[in-house]
């Protein structure tokens, strides 16, 4: 079955590079670049799981991330966090938000996958 | 229970001060009608200069009774002038808590 | 009683006035106010009305007319019980615009017409100065019954208690009445002292009244009887006179300078007022209510040709009442030295303000002088004017004589004084009343009074011919002084006061209703009238940044760009700051006065400073405090100063490292995470897709050029990155070479452009430029500067929101420094970004451009330090604006 995954990400190479491998791996993808109505987008798409980037314009993934395991469609949703920062507070702080994964910007292919995966217990 | 001491007109206080504004405003013309009232006195010898002279005093002191009233009453409601609205709001806000 | 004990006694009175007002002084300027702003010290010192007119002369004018003493109260009585009415307005538009004196309020209204003010201030010492005569007399009378001889004696001796008198009162008043000049034209010792008076008179009328009728007559229905068995009793009452006189008295009571003085100047509170408007009602009818008993008791008890002026004084005497007596004799004397304390503070202040000084800064603009210590001068000039005001009463006194019944000269004074009703109250009330109908007004009336009043009352031969008065000028019937317009047989003040006001009112109207009031005229005009309707001024500008800004906008329209820009440097840089936006410090404010007074005149100076700054319209009394101000600087020792200034100097450097510092180590932060955000993020795309081609995966042809040429575009974009990052290294730690050559600076221009068109090519980008004056050799390091230039290009293509983008480039030079400066016309930088921007990462959209690696500017800054110049954010300039300069050879110059 396909898995829908949302990508929420603005660097257009990145974006196609996951868009790539995870078509090839079976996955239904979905893209936003714009922080501000990230949310909304989320709610109405419905995704299987959601790729968080952190430096989005408009708004940050941080509060993206709050706002969505606030509302109660969205509580319990899947989500992967992607930075590329990688300071250690900034991990800390996805946790204690309720991130469900987080990665470091660059990452390996086959790990974003392998967590995916887990993620929506595929 | 407490919908009848509850002022029905929200803006009673600010009302009250307008009138006791017009009201100052009249004190002065009915003053100046008493204190023309001489004019009629013109003929010399024709009444007591005494009694005129206490007429005129008395007119006076009742100008200064009432005035003093006015004023008293205005100072009083113009501390809650600034807001004339706004004092009886707050005065409600406690009755309705009761209610809840 | 001897005379010795009456002098030393007064003399102790005064003494205890001056503890009294001394203490108050004190006790006001320890900032302890309380009792002495009251209410009650409000309304009492309203009774400076009550002059020694009244404490004397209301006896005697009820033996000569009956009731009709009275009328003199009841219009004050009227006026204020309708305080609502005008008064209330009179206080707060004198509280909301400073108003000193009444010259000044009617020269305020009409647009600070300085004529306005000096005609008001001419009719004030003329309509005053025979007032202040009659109080002298009084007190010289007074003196002179308690002398051997009953009325008057040796003539040098009464000249002598008149002049120590007007000498003394000047010292008090000089002393009490100039000793600030503060915002706030109050003066607690004098009104302290004056309310002190107020209470002596009163209790010493009451005292005389109780004595004689519970005393002497024996109880109010004896007292009555005899009322009604005297004399006066067949005194008819004159119907016009009663109601004129009432009008009058009313009026008066506004317009007396003394009366606008403590009624307005000196109101402390605006609730007072309420107060005052039944007290003072309530003051007056107490100290007229013994009036007629005394006046009947004197004339039973004492013989016939008694001066009746004097029965308040004489009858105690004549029962041997001494101390009674001598409390009335304080009295008379604290109604008559009351009266011209503030009368002659109010004079003075109006002879200062609106002939003096206005005639002293005339010469000294003539002379060209500049700056000069105005407070010591309005103080001088009030001084000199104080004893000028007593020296005239005292003339007038010497000159008429003294012998003219009091109540005469009062009622004449009154007429002259209320002239100015008409433009007073027009003003206040009828946006539509101008200046030109004030002056025409106020002058015609003033005209009438002189010549149907004024000259007759001085008697027939003496000014007008007997002749004249009686038939008129050369036998012109209707212009007979006393019988205007062939209406004869009325009273001399009623005919007076009934065609000065007819014509004064007349005139002011139509002189209103066929001119056109000037900008600053309607202006006020609107503030008076409309006093009420905005409860609050508008005072925006909160932000400092913003009013700096403004002014510098401002300024720049004034001085020219560059005097402006530099202006406001050289302020920021004495101030310690960076950057074109002082804080707007009183100093700095003054220097940008005084540089704008050179253009436009210091008054058009100050009042747009003053817009800017508060959004308020401008008093004259501003200009005043600003340059009180000054002169108080001046007074304090220039080591203070100097100390001062060193410290709050260094205190704002300090404010300024530490908000720098906080935002640094913020920024430390920042920059660590976002060097690795943008180093990571090229970098995961080209892992991310060499992953993919050595995944082995079938890919197409096209998918593996494209995914090879992904990694190539972001290697380039890292090497970039690192570039800057290294170029801005090397910069910081000055170890950057300098390969210095000759260039035109046009062509770096040139090549800035060129190589910046590529970021804007689907909107028109308009680029303006001056090239003739980029004809200029440069020796420098030409590749950095052209990185400047391209960098700055570059972002007014990227940044620049206009619908219609433009870009313009200004050369100019001046002295051995070159600017360049480029201005957008887009939105500009935000006031608390202006400072940001040099750093490094500081971008100010978190949208980041793909080659926006937010160095750009940091490294423009580097490498202009580097390059012996600078580059700065210009404010002001409707857009985004940076200035590069840099110093440059003189005679360098491109052929």
């Amino acid at each position: 079955m396909h898995h829908h995954v949302l990508l929420l990400e603005d660097e257009p190479n990145i974006i196609e590079a996951i868009r790539f491998i995870l078509s090839r791996d079976g996955w239904q993808v979905s893209c936003h670049s714009d922080g501000a109505t990230a949310v909304d987008t989320v709610t109405r798409l419905e995704p299987d799981v959601v790729v968080l980037d952190v430096m989005l314009p408009n708004r940050n993934g941080f509060d993206i991330l709050r706002d969505l395991r606030a509302q109660r469609a969205t509580a319990s949703l899947p989500v992967l966090m992607l930075t590329a920062k990688g300071q250690a507070k900034d991990r800390e702080r996805a946790e204690d938000l309720g991130v469900s994964a987080f990665m470091t910007k660059p990452f390996a292919n086959a790990e974003v996958i392998e967590r995916l995966r887990s993620l929506v217990g595929a | 229970m407490s919908d009848r001491t509850k002022p029905l007109f929200l803006a009673r206080q600010s009302y009250r001060r307008r009138r006791l504004i017009d009201a100052s405003r009249l004190v002065p013309l009915f003053g100046a009608v008493i204190m023309l009232i001489p004019l009629l006195w013109t003929e010399p010898g024709s009444g007591s200069l005494a009694v005129r002279g206490l007429f005129l005093f008395a007119a006076w002191g009742v100008l200064v009774v009432v005035s003093a009233g006015l004023a008293r009453l205005l100072a009083v409601t113009s501390d809650g002038s600034g807001g004339g609205a706004a004092a009886p709001d707050q005065a409600e806000a406690p009755g309705d808590g009761d209610v809840l | 009683m001897s005379f010795d004990i009456v002098v030393g006694v007064s003399l102790a009175y005064v003494l205890v006035l001056f503890v009294v007002a001394f203490l108050a002084e004190r006790r006001a300027r320890r900032g302890r106010l309380g009792w002495l702003r009251s209410p009650l010290v409000y309304t009492l010192s309203l009774s400076i009305y009550c002059t020694a007119w009244t404490f004397y002369g209301a006896v005697g004018y009820a033996v000569r007319s009956g009731l009709e003493f009275l009328t003199i109260y009841l219009g004050p009585t009227l006026l204020m019980v309708g305080w609502w009415w005008l008064l209330r307005k009179l206080v707060r538009i004198g509280r909301n615009q400073r108003i000193t004196s009444i010259a000044d309020m009617i020269s305020s209204r009409y647009g600070k017409s300085a004529t306005l003010g000096g005609l008001v201030t001419a009719i004030a010492v003329l309509g005053t100065t025979p007032y202040i005569a009659l109080q002298l007399q009084s007190v010289t009378l007074s003196f002179g019954v308690f002398a051997d001889t009953p009325v008057g004696w040796d003539t040098p001796d009464q000249w002598l208690v008149t002049a120590w008198v007007a000498i003394g009162l000047t010292v008090f008043t000089v002393l009490f009445g100039t000793r600030n000049l503060d915002a706030n034209e109050r003066h607690h010792g004098v009104v302290t002292a004056i309310a002190v008076e107020a209470v002596v008179k009163l209790v010493a009328l009451l005292a005389v009244g109780i004595f004689v009728v519970w005393g002497i007559a024996g109880g109010i229905g004896e007292t009555m009887a005899r009322i009604d068995a005297s004399p006066i009793s067949q005194v008819p009452i004159d119907g016009s006179r009663w109601f004129t006189l009432i009008f009058l008295s009313g009026a008066a009571f506004l317009c007396l300078p003394r009366m606008f003085q403590v009624l307005v100047v000196e109101n402390d509170d605006e609730r007072h007022l309420s107060t005052a408007s039944w007290a003072f009602p309530l003051y007056l009818a107490a100290i007229n209510l013994f009036v007629l008993p005394i006046a009947v008791v004197g004339l039973d008890l004492l013989p016939p040709g008694s001066n009746p002026d004097l029965f308040v004084l004489t009858v105690p005497l004549a029962m041997n009442q001494d101390m009674l007596a001598m409390l009335v004799f304080l009295g008379g004397f604290s109604a008559a030295t009351s009266m011209v304390i503030v009368a002659a503070i109010a004079l003075s202040t109006m002879v200062s303000n609106h002939v003096v000084i206005p005639i002293w800064m005339g010469v000294r603009r003539g002379l060209g002088g500049t700056s000069g210590d105005v407070r010591g001068l309005v103080l001088m000039s009030r001084r000199l004017s104080i004893a000028a005001v007593l020296a005239l009463g005292f003339l007038y006194h010497q000159v008429s004589g003294g012998g003219a019944a009091l109540a005469v000269i009062g009622l004449i004074s009154f007429c002259g004084v209320v002239q100015v009703l008409p433009a007073l109250v027009g003003g206040l009330f009828w946006r539509g009343a101008t200046r030109i109908g004030a002056l025409a007004g106020t002058l015609c009336g003033f005209a009438v009074w002189v010549y149907c009043l004024l000259l007759p009352s001085i008697g027939a031969d003496v000014v007008m011919s007997a002749e004249m008065l009686a038939h008129g000028p050369g036998g012109i019937a209707w212009l007979t002084p006393q019988a205007l317009f062939g209406v004869p047989g009325l009273d001399p003040v009623v005919h007076c006061m009934l065609w000065s006001m007819l014509i004064n009112t007349m005139v002011f109207c139509i002189g209103s209703l066929a001119s056109f009031p000037g900008p600053l005229e309607r202006l006020q005009g609107a503030q008076f009238v409309n006093v009420f309707e905005d409860g609050a001024n508008p005072r925006g500008w909160n932000e400092g940044a913003v009013e700096s800004e403004d002014l510098l906008v401002m300024a720049q329209r004034i001085l020219g760009a560059r005097e402006a820009q530099n202006l406001f440097l050289a302020e920021a840089r004495a101030q310690g700051k960076g950057g074109y936006l002082p804080d707007n410090t009183p100093d700095f404010l003054e220097r940008l006065e005084r540089e704008l007074a050179g253009s436009v005149g210091a008054a058009a100076a100050h009042a747009m400073v003053e817009q800017i700054m508060t959004g308020s319209s401008v008093t004259v009394r501003d200009l005043m405090a600003v340059a009180d101000e000054t002169a108080q600087i001046m007074e304090y020792s220039s080591q203070l100063e100097g100390k001062s200034r060193e410290l709050e100097r260094t205190a704002r450097q300090l404010r300024v490292a530490n908000d720098k510092l906080t935002a640094l180590s913020v920024q430390k932060d920042a920059f660590l995470s976002q060097i690795s955000h943008e180093l990571r993020t090229p970098m995961t795309s080209i892992r991310a897709f060499s992953e993919i081609l050595m995944s082995g995966e079938t890919l197409s042809a096209e998918e593996q050029t494209h995914y090879s040429g992904v990694i190539h575009d972001e290697a380039q974009r890292l090497t970039r990155l690192l570039d800057a990052l290294l170029d801005l290294s090397v910069l910081e730690d000055g170890r950057a070479q300098l390969a210095e050559q000759d260039a035109v600076l046009r062509d770096l221009i040139d090549r800035a452009i060129l190589s910046t068109t590529s970021l804007s090519s689907n909107t028109v980008f308009e680029i303006r430029r001056d090239e003739p004056s980029e004809k200029i050799v440069l020796r420098t390091d030409v590749d950095r500067l052209s990185q400047v230039f391209i960098n700055l290009v570059a972002n007014a293509r990227k940044y620049c929101d206009a619908e219609k983008p433009r870009l313009d480039i200004r050369v100019s030079r001046a002295g051995g420094e070159l600017t360049i400066d480029f201005v957008d016309n887009g939105s500009g930088i935000p006031a608390a970004s202006q400072q940001v921007i040099f750093e490094k990462f500081a971008r100010l959209s978190t949208a980041s451009a793909v080659d926006g690696a937010g160095l750009g500017l940091a490294i423009c800054r580097e490498i202009m330090v580097r390059l012996g110049g600078s580059v700065a954010y210009l404010p002001g300039q409707g857009g985004a604006a940076f200035r590069v300069s840099m110093p440059v050879a003189e005679a360098v110059r491109a052929a």
